[in-house]
Formats: C-alpha cells, structure tokens, sequence
C-alpha cells in the first residue's frame, strides 16, 4: 500500500456503521499499521444519517479529515445520495443493494451491490449485515486477513457476547463470497 | 508493548493515571465526557478518588482542595465549562497549587456547538481569572501526543506549583487512533511537597496554611515577582516547539492541535506544486516559542500563514512573534467546520488575498 485508504462508511443509525469503521481501525492496528476513526457525532446521527471516516496507512497519518473519500461504503439510499459525487476519480461504492436498486453513480465511479440485509436475514438476523459488508470490503480491499478479522471481531465482542461470534463469522464470510461472485 | 486502538478522551484519562493521578472531579460535557466515564470506572478501580461534582465551579474548587493536601488531582471539560473553572484557575495560579485541567474544545461562544473547534487558544493562554498569573498550555496534535504530553503534566505541574493544561479539540477526543502507552516520558526531580496542608487537629501531619490573599501592596508585589521568576522559568524550560520542513521555504504555516495534522497533508500536497512550505508547530501555547521566529533562516520566504479553527486567536501571538520581519496571513474556519487540506493548498496559493500585515 503506497498511499492511506480514506474510507466512508454512512447509513441509518442502528445498521452497525460505526462498529464496521471500528473494526477496520481495529484490524489494521492489529496488523501494525496506523489508523485513524472518526465518528459523526453530531445531531444529525439522532434520526439521521449516522457516518463516521477510517483512514489505513502503512505510515503516520497526516490530516484526520478527509472531503473525498476513496472508496464509500453506504448502507442506504440517503447516503449514497449524500456521500456519491465525494468519491476520488476511479473511487470505488460499496452499496447495500437490498436497499438501493438500480443507483445512479457518478461518472468513472465502480459500485458493487451486496444484498446485505437478505444474507443477514437468510443466517438469521439483520443485525450481522454490517459483517456481511465488512466481509465485502475485505474481499474488495485485500487489505486484511480472515484470521485478523476474526481475531479482532472475537476482542471487539468480547465475553459477553462471545455467542454471536459463529454467525458474525458467517456473515463476513458471506460477504466476501457475494464480492467475490461480482468481481467475476 | 505493541499499538492499542484507543478513543482520545479515553486516552487522556489512561494517561493521565499512568501520570499518577489521584484524585479527579469534573462534571460531565460533551465532547468529553469519555474522560470521567472511563475515571469513574477505573480510577475507583484502582482505590483513588473520582467524584463527579455538582458542577464545573465545585470540580475546580475541588481539585483546589486535593492539591492543597498534597494529591496529584485533575479535572477535565470543554469549553463552557472551562469558562466557568476560571475563578478557581486563578485562585491555583495565586495559591501556587498544582494540577492538571484537560480542556476538549468545541465550537462558541456561549452554548455554541458540540463540534470541534480551536476557539478557546485565547481562554486557555490568556485565560478568564483575575490577576497576574499563567496556566502552562500544551496542544498536542495526535493522540499518541496528548499521551505523552499527560503522563509528564503531573510533573510539570508539581515542578511549578501551578495548573497544567491540555488543550485539545472535539476531534482529538472523539476519534480513535494507535497508540502506544508505554512511551517513556521524561521524569524530573521533584521535592517534598512542604506545603501540603495535611494536618489537623485529630490528623498526624503539618499544619499549613494555603491562600492567595495578600493584603500589604509589598507583600503582594513581592509574591506577583516570584511568580514572574517562576513563570520566566517555565518560558526558558517548557517552550515546545517542533519545526517542520524549515529548509529554505516558500512560505511558513504555523498551526497546532488538529490543525497543524491537516497543514501537514497540505504542505505535501503543495510539494506536488513545487511549492516549498514549512511549518511551525507550537507544541506549548503557553510560553509560545516566539523565538523561533527570529532565528529563522528562510532569506526566500514569501509570508506566514497562520492557519486555525477560529477566527484567529494564536494569530495575535503569530504577529507579536513575527515583529513585522515577514508579511503574515490568516486562515481559518470557524463553528465546529474542521478544514480540509485543500482548502489550506488554496490559501497558500492565494497567499495575497490573505494577508493581515
């Protein structure tokens, strides 16, 4: 990796969009890279669209903020509509297609649809769509490992949760084979 | 020990424990409130005071009391609330009491926003109390520097008998960032704290008495001079400052906190352009490196952009240090709007349409 990765992760409240952003930043600390998470906190996360930007980079990161993002992952229609045109030239859209049909991108802009909330329900619960995503991007970034993935998903639920951590599994590895299967 | 993933207002509160804290009180305010939520679990855990107070004015005057009886103690907020800990700032200042404040700026005046802003560069270096007195100011830019910059401010503070800010922005409390914990700081010497009154009637220990009233006008001038002596001292000693690309720039950007991490993107970006800028960064806002202003070797300098999330506070500081050598601009945004590195490229590009003097 010669440059950071600027990553938008939006959607609704609820869908689980700051614990992906959380996992990344987990993972790539994980693998002794840097990384830098930032959440939207601000009022428009009460009802709205919550969002939150994760940086990866090999070295120190510079600036914490970032306009446009290389890759947008939306997990619903008012961000895509949002997020959309603050994507770099050849950027790339990772969108929840059981929510978003057909979408209009911009221009040069790649998008893969994952339908995210049908996998979940299919293993169970919507609530594992966000791993189904996380199992998307990291078929499509390459950028970490199962093994990290999984290491970090078992620390980031913890005890406590530790009986959710065989379909969250199954969830990231449902999404890297629906990645997989577009990628072609 | 390898890299944690870690929020910064739960760092400041780590670290500030690694530092040695005692004994916390603060009363709750977004963007900081991770800070007492994580002391209230592990300070307690640890045996050591956490309370949450009444309000910000009663914290102050808490912390008062803890390093009065000799405690490594703390208290946090942002902006409105540090507003209202000015009166027990200074009363610290006068009765030489040392403590750390970690102040997470977000967006006024008044109520403003929770969002993060730079604003309070004036309160926090200047600061609200009465009288002749200063709060030694730190504002670090990552989160692994707010880290470092905690785990010493306890010493600094007890070296000096006076409060130590932390001066940080929403975003460095809010976001999560790698760091490592175990980066040794420097450790100084430091004497019996003489002064703590930690006796009484029923309690073994010296009887002191601590105050900051003088009321002969040679008493006090007297006492306003030692703490010049003290305050000169600190000048000499804790003046941070780290210089940045300084060989023979186009332009210099002086920034810090948050800021200063965004130049830095700019500062490549216009190395793209062949632009060679350079860029100050004051780690200590107070003392301010001012120095370094007059030792600078840049005989092609164009200007000095002074780059903030305000409308231009540390500017006043830019200027007084500048002495007129070097043409000075301003950037900044202000109300919680953290500017992107494009926007810095595009004010040195229009360095003209920027300057102040």
């Amino acid at each position: 990796m010669c440059k950071p990765v600027n990553i938008r992760v939006a959607g609704f409240g609820g869908q689980g969009i700051m614990m992906f952003g959380q996992m990344l930043a987990y993972c790539a600390t994980n693998d002794n890279m840097f990384s830098l998470w930032v959440p939207s906190y601000g009022p428009e996360t009460r009802g709205g669209t919550a969002n939150c930007s994760v940086i990866v980079s090999t070295k120190m990161i510079n600036s914490p903020v970032f306009t446009n993002a290389d890759v947008l992952v939306a997990f619903n229609q008012p961000s895509l509509e949002k997020f959309k045109e603050m994507i770099v030239p050849g950027g790339c859209i990772l969108y929840n297609s059981s929510m978003i049909h057909d979408p209009i991108l911009p221009e040069g802009v790649r998008g893969y649809g994952i339908p995210i909330n049908d996998i979940a329900l299919e293993l169970g619960t919507i609530q594992v769509s966000n791993m189904t995503m996380l199992g998307a991007y990291l078929e499509f970034s390459e950028l970490f490992s199962d093994a990290t993935a999984e290491k970090v998903l078992e620390k980031y639920l913890g005890e406590k949760k530790a009986h959710l951590l065989g379909i969250n599994k199954q969830a990231i590895l449902r999404g890297r084979e629906a990645l997989r299967a577009l990628k072609g | 020990m390898g890299k944690i993933l870690m929020k910064g207002n739960e760092a400041i509160a780590r670290a500030a424990m690694l530092g040695g804290l005692e004994a916390f009180f603060g009363y709750p305010i977004t963007p900081q409130n991770e800070v007492p939520e994580y002391l209230s679990r592990y300070l307690l855990e640890e045996g050591k005071v956490f309370v949450q107070a009444e309000s910000e004015v009663a914290a102050i005057n808490m912390v008062y009391g803890a390093a009065a009886a000799g405690f490594r103690t703390m208290t946090s907020s942002s902006s409105p609330g540090i507003a209202l800990k000015q009166e027990g700032i200074t009363y610290l200042c006068g009765s030489e009491l040392p403590c750390v404040i970690s102040s997470v700026m977000r967006g006024g005046p008044g109520l403003g926003s929770i969002q993060p802003s730079q604003s309070d560069y004036n309160q926090a270096t200047r600061g609200g109390g009465n009288g002749d007195y200063h709060v030694i100011v730190f504002g670090p830019e990552t989160i692994q520097e707010t880290i470092d910059i905690l785990k010493e401010a306890f010493d600094i503070a007890d070296y000096y008998r006076n409060p130590v800010m932390v001066l940080v922005d929403g975003l460095i409390g809010q976001m999560m960032e790698s760091v490592d914990l175990t980066k040794p700081v420097k450790k100084r010497f430091l004497p019996e704290k003489d002064y703590a009154a930690n006796g009484t009637k029923n309690h073994p220990g010296e009887r002191h008495i601590i105050n900051s009233l003088y009321l002969e006008s040679n008493e006090l001038e007297h006492h306003n001079l030692s703490l010049k002596k003290k305050y000169d001292l600190a000048t000499a000693n804790e003046t941070r400052v780290e210089l940045i690309n300084m060989n023979d720039p186009d332009y210099v950007i002086v920034a810090f906190g948050t800021m200063a991490r965004v130049c830095r993107s700019a500062i490549e970006k216009l190395a793209e352009k062949n632009i060679r800028v350079g860029m100050i960064r004051p780690i200590s806002l107070w003392p301010f490196p001012s120095s370094v202003f007059e030792t600078m070797d840049a005989p092609h300098l164009k200007g000095i952009l002074c780059v903030e999330m305000n409308l231009g506070m540390m500017l006043t500081d830019v200027l007084v240090a500048n002495n007129g050598r070097h043409s000075v601009g301003f950037f900044g945004r202000a109300g919680g709007v953290v500017p992107d590195p494009d926007e810095v490229v595009d004010a040195i590009l229009h360095f003209n349409e920027r300057v102040v003097k």
